[in-house]
């Protein structure tokens, strides 16, 4: 009767797919709660798509193309604050200028660079390709990435919430910010495989936004958004197996999905279970079960 | 004794603050004045190293401020923040022992004391669980307030407390400065009202990019200095009410 869900768990590439689709589902909400309450989602994506040139220069040199992408991830989201507090522009300007160039970039070098590196994979994932290695690496930087985010929560909390008054008490407010970066994208870089990196804004963003609608205190946000995160990954991969479509946007759009349920239904903030919404839709009954009874 | 002299500050190329120089005793109420734009955020970030310094120097019981931060509390402007972040009136209040629980550890038992000691002074225990968000204004400036007093500092920096407060919590928080005063602690408080409420503080700096005057309220509120720091020639109505009445300029 479960066959449907035990099946896919013979094959290996898939047992791999999900074990990496639920630690990058745990991960990317978690990381990406930080940059939501900064509101800087879009850095996300921006520093996804920065990772392109890093991996295919390190691809080229035959260096581990992790370094690559680590390397050029950091590079952009630094480029980006230092444009920031050197000019007038704003950093959604920023942000716009700095994500579209990386990406020609690195478009360009896998292009120039005769490279076989498959650029469709890393745009959109690869879910098939996924190795007992790949499985490995992604547990580990889960595990670091979480571990961090645990020693580090307080002072993170405090940056997150009031940069300045961090910077007032003494924190070391750059280390901090690149340590954040460093997070997103050894984030980045572990979701890679399962969603791609056109996608894996949604992963950061979607659970961890939909958690928002629900909770009310930072780290619930992040446990929250990580089981929902898991469960997209989880459900997506299933869908993606049986139709045999791509699990990145399968996931994505499951993560969407429970978004538009917390808007439509969280009790304090649903647009139906308002306590507004919810008088006036008791007033119309009654008033149309009286109407019926004077019948 | 907080000791400032000749400090000068450069916003992107525009003087924003020209050689200022003052000193403020320990145990006084001191209130920052001046029109809009006159630089009292400024003052007070450039005080604390938030923005660099053109020129002068900050000490504190004669050693640079920069180097004793944890001596210094301060209350950033209510539009600094981003009421809609995921905290409580508790967390907020416990960022204050960040740096006394010191890295990788969580805040002690005697912090959680703290807080809970903090939040009584400012009448916010019973909100104690309640999302920031929800709260109003003057009880998300007492949030902050309590945050000060938890951190336990010996001087303390706040950027207009006083906005979005209503008359009831902004006696509270007289009362909470009297009290602080009285433990020896200095304050340095910039405000947008004029006044009676000035008769409040021990002491005025009245700023316009440059220090127009300091000295206790009545020296420092005449016509000629408010002249000098409004640009406008006071009107002798407005010259009564400046220490007289309540009026927002």
């Amino acid at each position: 009767m479960l066959e449907w869900l035990f099946e896919p768990l013979s094959f290996e590439f898939m047992r791999n797919a999900l074990m990496v689709g639920i630690l990058a589902g745990v991960l990317c909400p978690v990381v990406g709660t930080y940059l939501l309450v900064q509101r800087m989602a879009l850095l996300g994506d921006v520093m996804a798509h920065s990772v392109l040139p890093g991996l295919a220069i390190a691809f080229f040199l035959q260096i581990n193309i992790l370094i690559g992408a680590f390397v050029s991830g950091i590079i952009s989201a630094f480029l980006i604050a230092w444009i920031r507090s050197q000019t007038r522009i704003k950093v959604d300007a920023a942000m716009a200028l700095i994500f579209s160039s990386f990406f020609a970039l690195g478009v360009l070098l896998i292009t120039l660079l005769r490279n076989k590196l498959d650029l469709d994979s890393f745009l959109f994932g690869d879910i098939l390709g996924v190795t007992q290695a790949d499985v490995s690496r992604t547990a580990m930087i889960t595990l670091v990435v979480l571990a961090l985010v645990r020693l580090f929560y307080k002072e993170l909390f405090f940056y997150t919430f009031d940069r300045l008054g961090a910077q007032a008490i003494g924190l070391p407010i750059n280390s901090i910010y690149l340590g954040l970066m460093a997070g997103v994208t050894l984030t980045i870089i572990a979701s890679m495989q399962t969603v791609g990196v056109v996608l894996v804004v949604a992963l950061l963003v979607g659970p961890a936004t939909t958690a928002y609608l629900l909770v009310k205190q930072l780290h619930q946000m992040m446990g929250l958004g990580a089981l929902l995160g898991a469960v997209s990954s989880v459900i997506g991969m299933y869908i993606s197996y049986y139709l045999n479509v791509p699990s990145g946007p399968c996931i994505v759009l499951i993560s969407c999905g429970f978004f538009v349920l917390a808007v439509l239904f969280s009790p304090s903030q649903g647009l139906l279970t308002q306590p507004e919404t919810v008088n006036r839709a008791a007033n119309i009954l009654s008033r149309l079960k009286q109407t019926e009874r004077s019948k | 004794m907080l000791l400032v002299q000749h400090l000068s500050v450069n916003y992107r190329s525009v003087k924003a603050l020209e050689d200022i120089s003052f000193k403020l005793p320990e145990g006084t109420l001191v209130g920052l004045l001046g029109p809009n734009g006159a630089g009292k955020s400024t003052l007070i970030k450039a005080l604390l190293g938030l923005i660099p310094k053109q020129s002068g120097e900050v000490l504190y019981r004669d050693a640079p401020l920069q180097q004793q931060r944890q001596q210094v509390a301060y209350v950033p402007q209510r539009s600094q923040i981003d009421w809609d972040y995921p905290a409580t009136v508790w967390n907020v209040v416990m960022l204050a022992r960040t740096t006394h629980a010191g890295w990788f550890r969580s805040p002690s038992r005697q912090s959680a004391e703290i807080v809970k000691e903090s939040l009584r002074r400012v009448d916010l225990f019973d909100l104690r669980d309640r999302p920031i968000g929800s709260l109003s204004g003057g009880q998300q400036q007492r949030v902050f307030l309590a945050r000060a007093i938890a951190q336990q500092a010996d001087l303390l920096l706040l950027d207009e407390p006083l906005a979005a407060v209503d008359k009831k919590t902004e006696a509270l928080i007289f009362q909470i400065y009297d009290e602080l005063k009285a433990e020896g602690k200095t304050l340095l408080i910039s405000c947008h009202e004029w006044g009676g409420i000035l008769n409040h503080y021990d002491q005025l700096l009245l700023i316009n990019q440059r220090l127009v005057a300091q000295g206790i309220p009545k020296e420092v509120m005449t016509p000629t200095n408010i002249e000098l720091a409004y640009g406008i020639p006071p009107q002798p109505r407005h010259f009564h009410d400046a220490l007289e009445n309540s009026f927002f300029c």
